[in-house]
């Protein structure tokens, strides 16, 4: 790579000894991190199998309460925004500015539905007295007569998961808005794009979680019935 | 001396500590061997903060109703004492002071890989401290360190969010330490410097950076979990509730008991560099030491249910977790026979840093043995909750950690400052801090073993003589520790010039000047040979040679 | 950078392959399979993050190292896991001394 550093200088921090070096510590590091996100994450989904075991009827109760229609809705546009990351990634390493800013400000407009979708389904659990610690009383969710014990533990998990799930999706915003401004100003090339595929692997990263978090909290609750 | 020839006195020369001045550039630096000092400084106010907690408290308990303070403060000393000691001492201790400051030149690097990453986790830590200290300040907390719900959720009246909160903050310091270690040993090594030509402190920065980035995000997650069940009351550990204190328990030690081995796993790194260096020998059985590291990492994450054989965890989970918990024993067994085997026939001198190795060496061995104690189920229902507890973690923690990082402290000590520290001074506060330190906790294991529970603020009468022996030994100890706080603090300004590497210790970072520049190598080195070719170095000079050389400088 | 491209048609096979994926397991979840639904939607998620973690994370064209390291967390997350599980699981093998009582007791049915 001794031709891109010659031709990018600027971009090689003076303590990496060439730009694959520092390539290849960047995309390393990322990974690193989302080791300890996977442990981070981990251990809320440890705690859900367990209460989950403990206390299954309320578990699938809770999981009926929760719209299906806008749960698959959200996968899909959150799969699409994974797409449109991949495809901005590769617009850096074939060097198309305009199709790189068009593809990252698409992954923000996919997040901002995602989000969008995710603060309506907030709204009507608090519409209906679903939210733990906040407002819960969940005798008008149910059928009268019917009592559901442990039902709010459910609800906790909903909500710590998919809020924890919505702010790493909140922080990438944040990275997309930097990203989107360097790329504008021409600060990528082929030679020399990986923050883009690093701030891609976050984004794939907080998509996989939902898709374990989509299942888990929407599907596996005896939808059947 | 030949390598008193080669580099003119330090302060003809830019080095990293004379290449700039000013507040700015210390705070803003990105330089690692900085960022080691301004932990270095950190750590130590923390290291005071805490040791005023412990002092405090065995001042109170030289008599059977108490002292010194009302049962509810001591219950907050006691916190206090292990959630600063443990956050805010021990994780940081030698990964972030030694480790950062050692790793870059150890690989023959320029600086980390995340220069900017290692700032950041820097000021995270000052941020946490600054919540811990709050919390101390605004009432203090009385949970033990532990935090166990739903005692610390639902039933403390004391500042379990804020302290909690200086908990989980800190905890990002050290993930981020921990990726930047594991990314630079991976990615930055000098050419020629395979796995296995690294000096073996660089195999438990690794062990040790493996259990901070896998672990660390459990504990952290499990933190907030507690801090948004006191704050909306909802019952995710609270048994009223529907929720489980044990799980609690489960993830708190996920990372908690790896986490001793955060501690002492950089010590055993020190411990092998001092033994190698002092005995002229290269360390015995060097790659079983190597994967004797990265076996603990893996090990230390599979025993953390012997710390709840008396909770109502399963007993057969119990079963297994104490059999695991005996494996431990193996690797932390070969590490002590590799280093007793490296003493055969070494030409063996016994400076400061050697002392406090060997001290690590006994003290080490007699905590791991006395854990071997707790990990059977059946004693350890006799032994939970008693002052053996206390003394066993104490030994692992005070006579393993902080001893090797005294040691460390002491051999790189001229390479960190350019300067000599007293020899004299040192090897007597060495001496005195393995007095005192006997002198304290020794008492402690028959107090357990007698059955006196730990965590009170009054005790029997029957148990005094061993409890006036213990306050006496903190107080040696106390007052062991502010002397090299004097003579280290002394010898920045009037110790003797040290010259690039007044061991003749073999290492990376001995080859380039003391103190370094701040590129730390005016070229990138290029490593030919294995670590601890001490068989073509020079003799290890003796004190007064050593004294006699920085005179020829001055 | 020597990355190696992909090609933009993959990543649209394997877009194509995700939403496929998504409509089955919500098809899945209406019919009655038992235990077996858990299982099912468990992996078909798995193999929906294969897929974003071989194409469109570059793993598959990645170093030895980032495998091994992806390795090591599912690994450490798996002792988490059971480790943790192998506790509740077994809780209740241990017969409770006669005159306990009922103190733990299972969580009361769903009243339909």
């Amino acid at each position: 790579m001794s031709e891109a550093t010659s031709r990018h200088p600027s971009n090689l921090q003076h303590h990496f000894a060439d730009m694959e070096q520092q390539n290849d510590s960047g995309i390393f590091g990322m990974w690193v991190f989302l080791i300890t996100e996977i442990m981070f994450f981990g251990a809320i989904f440890a705690a859900y199998a367990i209460y989950r075991s403990m206390y299954l009827p309320a578990f699938e109760f809770g999981s009926r309460l929760l719209d299906v229609k806008l749960g698959t809705v959200n996968t899909a546009v959150l799969i699409g925004s994974s797409l449109t990351m991949v495809l901005a990634v590769h617009a850096a390493q074939t060097g198309k500015r305009k199709a790189l800013v068009f593809f990252l400000l698409l992954t923000m407009a996919l997040g901002a539905v995602f989000l969008g979708i995710k603060s309506y389904e907030y709204y009507t659990k608090w519409e209906h007295f679903l939210v733990p610690g906040l407002r819960f009383s969940p005798t008008e969710a149910l059928p009268s007569g019917v009592t559901v014990p442990n039902l709010e533990m459910f609800f906790c998990f909903y909500f710590f998961m998919t809020a924890l799930h919505a702010l790493h999706m909140i922080i990438g915003f944040g990275i997309m808005t930097v990203l989107v401004i360097m790329s504008w100003r021409g600060r990528f090339s082929p030679e020399y794009y990986a923050p883009i595929e690093v701030s891609g692997l976050y984004w794939h990263f907080v998509d996989i979680i939902w898709i374990f978090l989509f299942p888990l909290l929407y599907l596996i609750g005896g939808r059947y019935t | 001396m030949s390598t008193a020839a080669v580099a003119p006195p330090p302060d003809s020369r830019v080095n990293y500590l004379n290449a700039n001045y000013g507040f700015r550039s210390w705070l803003l630096t990105t330089d690692h061997k900085r960022i080691a000092l301004l932990y270095l400084m950190s750590i130590t106010v923390m290291f005071f903060i805490g040791g005023a907690a412990a002092t405090l408290m065995r001042l109170h308990l030289i008599t059977p109703e108490g002292t010194l303070v009302q049962p509810a403060t001591y219950n907050k000393l006691f916190t206090v004492h292990g959630i600063v000691m443990v956050f805010f001492f021990m994780i940081p201790s030698i990964p972030a002071v030694l480790g950062n400051f050692l790793v870059p030149m150890m690989i023959g690097a320029k600086d980390l890989a995340f220069p900017k990453l290692n700032l950041l986790s820097w000021y995270i830590y000052i941020v946490g401290a600054g919540f811990t200290l709050y919390a101390i300040l605004a009432g203090g907390v009385d949970t033990g360190w532990t935090f166990y719900t739903p005692y610390s959720s639902t039933y403390a009246n004391t500042q379990v969010i804020a302290a909690a909160l200086g908990v989980f903050i800190t905890g990002f310091s050290s993930i981020l330490t921990g990726l930047n270690f594991v990314v630079t040993i991976h990615k930055m090594r000098a050419p020629g410097l395979t796995w296995f030509r690294m000096p073996l402190f660089l195999w438990a920065m690794y062990a040790t950076s493996v259990i901070m980035v896998l672990g660390t995000p459990v504990v952290a997650i499990t933190i907030v979990l507690v801090a948004l069940e006191r704050l909306l009351h909802v019952g995710i550990f609270d048994p009223k509730l529907g929720g489980d204190p044990i799980l609690f328990q489960h993830l708190f030690w996920f990372y908690s008991h790896p986490a001793v081995y955060i501690m002492v796993l950089p010590g055993m790194g020190v411990v092998s560099e001092v033994i190698a260096a002092f005995s002229r020998k290269r360390i015995f059985g060097y790659s079983m030491v190597a994967f004797s590291s990265l076996a603990i990492a893996v090990i230390s994450f599979l025993v953390w249910g012997h710390h709840m054989f008396v909770t109502g965890q399963s007993i057969y989970a119990g079963l297994i977790f104490s059999v695991l918990s005996f494996l431990v024993a193996i690797p932390s067994a070969i590490k002590v026979f590799n280093w007793t085997a490296t003493l055969y026939k070494g030409s063996i001198s016994y400076q400061a840093p050697m002392l406090y190795a060997l001290g690590f060496i006994g003290l080490f061995t007699m905590g791991g043995l006395t854990g071997l104690f707790l990990a059977s189920l059946a004693t350890d229902v006799h032994l939970n909750g008693t002052y053996f507890i206390v003394a066993h973690f104490h030994y692992i923690m005070v006579g393993g950690t902080v001893m090797a990082y005294m040691a460390g402290i002491h051999f790189w000590w001229p390479k960190i400052t350019g300067r000599l520290y007293p020899d004299g001074w040192a090897r007597f506060a060495a001496l005195l801090i393995f007095v005192g330190f006997n002198l304290t906790f020794f008492p402690q294991f028959m107090l357990g073993y007698l059955g006196m529970p730990r965590r009170y603020a009054t005790y029997p009468a029957e148990f005094q003589v061993l409890n006036v022996m213990s306050s006496a030994g903190a107080s040696i100890l106390g007052i062991a520790y502010l002397i090299p706080l004097v003579y280290l603090i002394w010898s920045m300004r009037y110790g003797k010039i040290a010259g690039p590497n007044p061991w003749n210790a073999t290492g990376l970072e001995w080859k380039t000047a003391s103190p370094p520049i701040t590129e730390n190598f005016e070229e990138t080195p290029v490593v030919t040979e294995e670590a601890y070719d001490y068989e073509h170095m020079p003799p290890m000079p003796s004190s007064a040679e050593l004294a006699g050389e920085g005179d020829a400088h001055v | 950078m020597s990355e190696h491209i992909v090609p933009v048609r993959s990543y649209v096979l394997v877009f194509l392959a995700l939403l496929g994926l998504t409509a089955l397991t919500v098809g899945v979840a209406f019919v009655d399979l038992g235990s077996m639904n858990t299982v099912i939607a468990l992996v078909i998620a798995a193999t929906k993050m294969l897929l974003v973690m071989l194409i469109f994370m570059h793993v598959k064209y990645s170093s030895r190292l980032t495998k091994l390291a992806i390795l090591a967390a599912f690994f450490w997350l798996a002792l988490l896991l059971t480790f943790t599980l192998s506790d509740y699981f077994t809780r209740r093998w241990t017969p409770s001394p006669s005159d306990w009582g009922p103190s733990i007791s299972q969580p009361a049915p769903l009243k339909k």
